[in-house]
């Protein structure tokens, strides 16, 4: 059991995307610090709600790192100060007594804010919708063990693949670029036997949209890769730039 | 609505039943098809699925999700895998094994046909998933890895390091977004179901909220599909997602779909216990750590020692010494309940004595940390996040807690609920787990449901009956209604001029049907606890505040309006658990045990379904749908 502690909370509070915002502050007396931050702002949501306050907006569901709804700010970082973590994860024990904490909405064009810490992510979705999968309809499968893939593959296969979509990347980068969650996608599938046919017309359909979302082109501050909470490298973005070479040579 | 449907379960051997009863479903010309609207409520595992296969199929699909992606659907969180009876591991698996281990898991309180065409589609399930590109495990040689998971002795559970459910999900997701790209499928996300759409007695369409506007919409289909998932946060703490509910299945049980074994929950025994009043979630350990891990218990009540600093002749591994051929990987209600029973006895770990130790140190020191850390390496950093401890110095704390929810809405052999055209797949209906699910059969139950047997039988209503109720002014006057019904009942939450926020009513309906009717019940319990909860639904509709306004994003109202339906199904589950007058699975009456502690159940009297009907202002009544074995004859189940 760790001592409980008392927070500054300097919020982003805005209504509407078209009614002006400003930073407003809130104290939590002595939390317990086994808290999540996100059950802090549960708490703090009750003592609003009860003193007639409209109670702070923030997406969440899973509250386990893997659904990727949550994700705002804090003090200026992507899901906050620690590292591989979402913020939903993000325990109080991470904070000292006296700490405050700034948390703003994920900032970018192609993600359109909603109310106070929440905006809206479906552009991700477009991305995918663009070629992010492997065209099979049901019940046409061979079967599983038919394709074979080495397990260092699998597993380079897998880690790309474990992107959840959180948008943290293009938060922190300063065009608000997809490029780490575009070269996860491709990667994954291109890494696999399965993902061969469609390796080209898919590579160049999900860039291409993205620059139709408003997702600007990759900076190279690598700030991405330092938030994203799966880990997932930013060589991925390189990768995918030399595939597009790659792809372009072998169909010349 | 009076009695039972027929179940239309088929007639004559198993081992050919589904494939017999496919063959003999109609089907439906492509051209007609395109013309044919179907509706499916849930973008997880069985919603995603559902839809992307019946558009694939060339129906037009609407697909209606309270998230702002299919992507976070609640199945995305599961870590241990998916079974299917493939023998890779050529241990001596195969349908028939899987079948056996899925009615025995469930205690004999599931359909065998069900379970026996479940085992059956599970091979498709992964030769589908591997096309799609999920990243399955592999050896070395580039075939699909299996391990081993509770209340099973063979190796046939597929997995993606402890992320399963995600990889899973993200293949149905990709196969949804591809058609949704095609123009088949219109993805509705942001839209919270509250009232089913009926006409002449068949579901034809909802109405839904806008969580962005707050508007009101209603959708209308020929076909409706729920798989909006489980109810287990009626215990506020639970593994789920936080948003996970009951509302749609409540308000169609409320239209007259019957409700079957609503008391058949799931406490797993693996989960990271509770500590804050303010904790919001308990998060799960996966089953597979048992493979590795040793659950054991100091032998001196009290003895708070450091876990290194009690010798080994100091502690009682008591799965293994209980269960020898078993040992750890017991079924989830047996160790649930052993991990109770001994920390009631006051010989529990942790925080108020309630947790036992999860130990990898034999494993860490016969494999080495690099196996063990390459094994479960994402839920060991899961678990030192959430608690602030190594798991490979020392040994985890766990206890038991609500993760899965076997009971659900009634559904017919094809997946067709007592309201005709309405649909119900994965954890929303009462399924083929019985009384107890055997890990690793959520998501082969839920794909099995969404690629595989809907896309069937959906079809086969659909060229029977699909063009029933077309008459338009009819079905527009039944979306006014069910929008009027809807509307009153958020405007009746906003107008309860209370103090007191949803949460904290929430906080004690859990606290309450935790305690009365968890891991193990008693009539005592289950009465008291009726009254308390009645009570307390009374209170919540006095002292309730919800703050703000219908037309705006409302997240205290979302959560009101699923807490209003949480209400009246805990005491549904109540009556069903006190109806239920035997142990069977997940379900432990205390008045029914044996000298050792085992459940005793009661086939004479309680082989059968309970399935539930709806009675405004009236008790529900109780209906039975008798369960028939013809392959495996009830035996009692034995992991000693
Ligand atoms: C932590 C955890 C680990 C697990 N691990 C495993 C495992 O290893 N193996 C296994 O087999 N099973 C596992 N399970 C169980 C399994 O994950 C679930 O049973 C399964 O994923 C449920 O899938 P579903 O498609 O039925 O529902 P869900 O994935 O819950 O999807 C429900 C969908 O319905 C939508 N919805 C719900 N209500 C409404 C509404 N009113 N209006 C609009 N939309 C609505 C939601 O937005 C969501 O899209 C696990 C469960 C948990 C909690
Ligand atoms: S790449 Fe990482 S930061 Fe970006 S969306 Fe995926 S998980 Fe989030
Ligand atoms: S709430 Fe799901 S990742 Fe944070």
């Amino acid at each position: 059991m760790s001592n409980p502690l008392s927070l500054n909370l300097r919020i982003w509070r805005q209504e509407r995307a078209d009614l002006p915002g400003s930073y407003v502050n809130y104290r939590l007396e002595q939390v317990s610090a086994d808290l999540s931050l996100l059950e802090a702002l549960d708490l703090l949501n009750e003592q609003l709600i009860v003193s007639g306050e409209r109670p702070v907006l923030f997406e969440h569901d899973c509250r386990e790192g893997i659904c990727g709804s949550c994700g705002f700010l804090v003090n200026g970082q992507a899901h906050g100060p620690q590292a591989a973590t979402t913020v939903c994860q993000l325990y109080l024990r991470r904070f000292k007594d006296g700490d405050t904490l700034t948390l703003a909405p994920w900032q970018a064009k192609a993600f359109p804010l909603i109310q106070d810490l929440a905006v809206d992510r479906g552009a991700l979705d477009h991305l995918i919708e663009a070629g992010g999968f492997c065209s099979v309809n049901t019940g046409s499968a061979p079967d599983a063990n038919a394709l074979l893939v080495g397990r260092q593959q699998a597993s380079s296969a897998f880690e790309t693949a474990t992107c959840i979509g959180c948008g943290a990347c293009v938060a922190s980068c300063r065009n608000a670029s997809a490029s780490l969650f575009v070269a996860a996608k491709l990667a994954h599938l291109a890494q696999l036997p399965q993902g061969q046919p469609e390796r080209a017309t898919r590579a160049e359909a999900m860039q291409r949209q993205m620059l139709k979302e408003g997702f600007g082109s990759c900076s190279s501050q690598l700030e991405c890769e330092a938030v994203c909470p799966k880990q997932i490298s930013a060589d991925w973005i390189s990768w995918m730039h030399g595939e597009r070479r790659r792809l372009a040579e072998s169909a010349g | 609505m009076s009695g039972l449907p027929d179940p239309r379960i088929p007639d004559g051997p198993l081992a050919t039943a589904w494939r017999r009863t496919r063959a003999g479903l109609p089907l439906i010309s492509p051209l007609r098809k395109r013309k044919l609207r179907i509706l499916v409520v849930g973008s997880g595992l069985a919603g995603s699925a559902a839809a992307a296969t019946l558009a694939e199929q060339g129906y037009q699909v609407q697909l209606v999700t309270f998230h702002d992606s299919p992507r976070r659907a609640h199945s995305v969180a599961a870590q241990g895998g998916i079974n299917a009876a493939k023998n890779y591991a050529n241990d001596g698996d195969s349908v028939e094994r899987l079948f056996a281990d899925t009615v025995k898991g469930g205690d004999f309180r599931a359909r065998e046909a069900g379970c026996y065409r479940l085992a059956e589609i599970s091979g498709s399930i992964i030769d589908q998933c591997v096309a799609q590109g999920v990243p399955f495990a592999r050896e070395y040689g580039g075939t699909l890895a299996n391990r081993n998971f509770g209340g099973a002795l063979v190796s046939r559970t597929f997995y993606a390091r402890g992320q399963t459910g995600q990889q899973l999900l993200y293949g149905a997701y990709q196969a949804l977004m591809r058609q949704v790209a095609a123009g088949r499928v219109e993805l509705l996300t942001r839209r919270d179901m509250l009232e089913l759409v009926k006409v002449d007695g068949v579901a034809r369409g909802v109405v839904c909220r806008n969580l962005l506007t707050g508007a009101l919409e209603s959708y209308t289909a020929n076909a409706v599909l729920l798989a909006s998932g489980g109810y287990t946060n009626v215990y506020y703490l639970s593994t789920n997602a936080l948003k996970s509910n009951a509302s749609a299945i409540w308000r169609a049980h409320q239209q007259g779909a019957l409700f079957a074994n609503p008391c058949f929950t799931q406490i797993h025994p693996t989960c990271i216990p509770s500590g804050d009043a303010y904790q919001s979630k308990l998060t799960l350990m996966s089953e597979s750590l048992r493979n590795d891990g040793r659950v054991w218990l100091p032998l001196t009540p009290g003895d708070c020692r450091q876990a290194d600093q009690i010798p080994e002749a100091e502690r009682d591994y008591f799965l293994e010494r209980q269960y020898p051929s078993y040992g750890n990987m017991v079924p989830r209600d047996v160790a649930s309940r052993r991990a109770r029973e001994l920390c009631n006895g006051g010989r529990g770990v942790g925080p108020g004595g309630r947790s036992v130790y999860l130990d990898f140190n034999d494993a860490i020191q016969s494999q080495g940390s690099g196996v063990i850390g390459a094994r479960y390496g994402n839920l060991f950093e899961m678990y030192q996040r959430i608690t602030g401890d190594d798991p490979m110095r020392s040994p985890m704390r766990i206890y038991p807690a609500p993760h899965y929810t076997m009971g659900g809405l009634w559904v017919d052999y094809h997946l067709m609920s007592s309201i005709p055209g309405l649909f119900v797949l994965g954890e929303a209906n009462f399924s083929e787990h019985g009384a107890n699910r055997l890990g690793a059969s959520a998501l082969m139950q839920g794909l099995a449901d969404g690629y595989f047997i809907a896309p069937a039988t959906v079809t086969a209503w659909l060229a029977e009956a699909g063009a029933l109720g077309q008459g338009d002014s009819p079905l527009q006057e039944a979306c006014r209604e069910a929008m009027d019904r809807a509307g009153l009942r958020i405007n009746g939450l906003l107008a309860v001029a209370g103090d007191r926020p949803v949460d904290s009513f929430h906080r004690e309906l859990g606290h309450l049907m935790l305690e009365h009717c968890g891991i193990s019940r008693s009539a005592a319990g289950l009465r008291a606890a009726l009254v308390a909860v009645a009570d307390l639904e009374g209170r919540f509709q006095r002292e309730v505040r919800v703050p703000g306004e219908a037309l705006e994003p409302n997240a205290e109202l979302e959560k009101a309006l699923r807490l209003s339906d949480f209400f009246g199904l805990a005491q549904l589950m109540l009556r069903d658990a006190l109806a239920r007058e035997e142990s069977c699975g997940a379900h432990f009456r205390e008045e029914h045990q044996s000298p050792e502690g085992e459940a005793v159940r009661d086939d004479k009297n309680f082989a059968h379904i309970a399935a539930w009907e709806y009675r405004q202002g009236a008790d529900p009544i109780r209906h039975q749908e008798p369960l028939a074995f013809s392959q495996l004859q009830p035996s009692t189940r034995n992991y000693r």
